[in-house]
């Protein structure tokens, strides 16, 4: 018999009022992995979580962790952790006392607390913080306070949500590589929401991308990028997205189709040898190279990379063409069909 | 420093002071002043129209000390604050928590614990003679119907004051009940959460971390009971005026009664200055004390 994953979600539903929360989600998690959930704003990614966490009760399905049906126990008999977006720090208690606290509620003894305390802030890097109040700490380190608790308990699960969302481009970049070393160098696995392709995609070993309470694709983050189960996924993941064309503009495909392409497998053409001829909407400098964004009546978000500095003035008529073999095709419901 | 930087400094000094100086003019007027005068009154005699008033120094208030219905006033005022301010606080604590939690008609729990509090007191007053009165009032009635004998609630030395602690209570713990629901509605959701995931009962969440983040609430409106158990009397004129035999007489009351009814303004002064004193210090110690093991956001 094969082991069974770590996480398993059995066609969970949860609905608020009638309303949609989130419908069917069913997903195996496997130990020690890293799964991010991704999605826009209200696609049911935190509810999840939340659900998962035991903050919330699934209307239908099941959930198991580790083997045991866990989907009515309460949250502290899930041996999970969790670190919130807002970090969910205890104002008025220090650095250690915060971290600490779960232990100290289950009584675990003095020197046993001061053990796994010293090596939570070694390993978060906040020793000579502990009587520091979280008001007095850097959103970084307010962070890092929250990750600290997280894994002191040494629960083999750890929920996030959203956890760097709070913090400026720059120190998302370093905690991102800190959060994934972290996950690595202790074997725990790790269920992370973001609302961030770029967190996802860096960080996860599967990609779940969802979309109004509904998973629409279960990957890893290049099996996202280089074949897209629908149009969602397709406009939904990589920076720029995938431009889709509908093929009624080009000639040599079966009409009332759409099909995708890639901003870097696209190549601007003298003008009469290209397949679509396009007008330029805007010129956006990105550093390395710069991205032109162009407009076509039958596709949305086309656009082409130039290597280095080289604007395009707004306006101007351009011809482009892609290899066939670059192409991503869909169906009229936005799905993909094969190849 | 040049001239320009003196002229700026100047000008901020002259707009500071034109702020200030509203509150400055109404607190002078009515508080310092009148503070101020009553002390210099308590050191003066009676005058009467064969002895005209002259300066005393102290002996206003060692007269004072030395009446025995001025220290039963002092015990039953102390006792009275024992009683009023821990309980209804207490009271205010616990109706807060429970109109903060999921229940159904969340809106009417908390409309109706806030109604003692728009009633004025007088009325209250009224309302709980009605209560108490013997053989028509409200406990008479519901004790003959278990066969209890008629108890005269406000007549009696032994229980005139708890009858008046009780109409204390029941009008302050609803006000005070308020600002414990804003204090609570500033603790974010996501911390019983938090505490959820680790285990923590909702007895330890309440200890270890409601009840702290409650404290400069609880301190704010300890520092009120504190004041109200002296102020608040207007509805001893309507239930006791202080009787039996000065068994409900607090403080104020007998201020009041010294100045207008006795009409010994000098002893009144006196026994105001005491109490603006005893205020003052407490007061202080609460601040000084407690604010240091006070957690603010």
């Amino acid at each position: 018999m094969t082991k069974s994953p770590f996480v398993v979600l059995d066609g969970i539903a949860k609905r608020w009022n009638g309303q949609l929360g989130v419908e069917g989600i069913s997903l195996d998690i496997p130990e020690g992995s890293f799964t991010a959930l991704l999605g826009p704003s209200g696609c049911g990614k935190s509810t999840t979580l939340r659900l998962l966490a035991g903050l919330e009760l699934p209307d239908e399905g099941q959930i198991f962790i580790d083997g045991k049906d866990v989907t009515t126990s309460a949250a502290s008999d899930r041996n999970l952790s969790m670190v919130f977006q807002s970090y969910a720090l205890f104002p008025h208690l220090s650095v250690a006392e915060n971290v600490v606290f779960g232990l100290k509620v289950r009584r675990v003894p003095k020197k046993e607390r001061q053990e796994k305390l010293h090596r939570a802030l070694e390993i978060t890097g906040l020793l000579g913080y502990e009587n520091r109040k979280p008001g007095e700490l850097s959103g970084g380190q307010r962070q890092r306070v929250a990750l600290a608790r997280a894994i002191v308990a040494g629960q083999r699960l750890c929920l996030m949500d959203e956890p760097l969302s709070n913090l400026d481009a720059k120190l998302r970049n370093s905690v991102r590589k800190d959060i994934k070393k972290l996950q690595r160098d202790l074997g725990i696995t790790v269920v992370y929401v973001t609302h961030d392709q770029t967190e996802a995609m860096s960080m996860a070993d599967t990609v779940v991308l969802m979309k109004d309470g509904h998973i629409q694709q279960v990957g890893t983050p290049e099996n996202l990028y280089n074949s897209p189960n629908n149009t969602f996924v397709a406009e939904f993941v990589g920076a720029p997205p995938m431009a889709l064309i509908g093929t009624d503009a080009l000639s040599g495909f079966e009409q009332g189709k759409t099909i995708g392409v890639r901003a870097e497998n696209i190549q601007i053409v003298p003008k009469g040898e290209g397949r679509m001829s396009c007008t330029v909407n805007e010129s956006e400098f990105l550093g390395s190279e710069t991205l032109i964004g162009l407009d076509h009546a039958n596709a949305a978000g086309l656009c082409v990379l130039k290597p280095g500095l080289s604007m395009m003035p707004e306006g101007d008529q351009i011809d482009i063409t892609f290899n066939d073999e670059h192409l991503h095709v869909f169906d009229a419901a936005g799905q993909r069909l094969a190849g | 420093m040049s001239a320009h930087a003196n002229l700026e400094r100047r000008r901020q000094a002259i707009y500071g002071w034109l702020l200030l100086s509203p509150a400055a003019v109404l607190l002078t007027v009515f508080a310092f002043y009148p503070s101020i005068a009553t002390l210099w009154s308590s050191t003066f005699s009676r005058g009467t129209r064969r002895k005209p008033t002259e300066f005393v120094g102290i002996e206003n208030y060692k007269d004072l000390f030395a009446d025995p219905i001025f220290w039963q006033v002092v015990k039953n005022n102390l006792f009275y604050a024992g009683i009023t301010i821990p309980v209804s606080i207490g009271i205010a604590l616990a109706m807060a928590l429970w109109a903060n939690s999921k229940i159904s008609a969340r809106g009417f729990v908390r409309t109706a614990y806030f109604t003692p509090t728009v009633l004025p007191m007088i009325a209250a007053a009224n309302l709980w003679l009605f209560f108490y009165t013997p053989g028509l009032g409200v406990l008479d009635q519901i004790g003959s119907v278990f066969g209890l004998p008629s108890v005269n609630w406000l007549g009696q030395p032994e229980t005139a004051l708890w009858a008046i602690i009780i109409v204390t209570i029941w009008k302050e713990a609803g006000f005070f009940m308020i600002f414990y629901l804003a204090a609570l509605q500033t603790i974010p959701e996501d911390l019983k959460e938090a505490a959820d995931i680790e285990g923590t009962s909702r007895w330890t969440y309440t200890r270890r971390i409601v009840l702290p983040l409650l404290m400069p609430t609880t301190l704010f409106i300890a520092v009120n009971a504190m004041i109200n158990s002296v102020k608040l009397i207007d509805h001893l004129f309507i239930l006791t005026k202080g009787g039996p035999s000065d068994a409900s007489k607090l403080i104020l009351y007998y201020i009041w009664e010294m100045a207008f009814a006795f009409f010994d303004a000098p002893h009144a002064a006196a026994m105001t200055i005491l109490v603006i004193a005893v205020l003052g210090l407490v007061a202080a110690v609460q601040f000084f004390y407690l604010d240091k093991r006070t957690h603010y956001q």
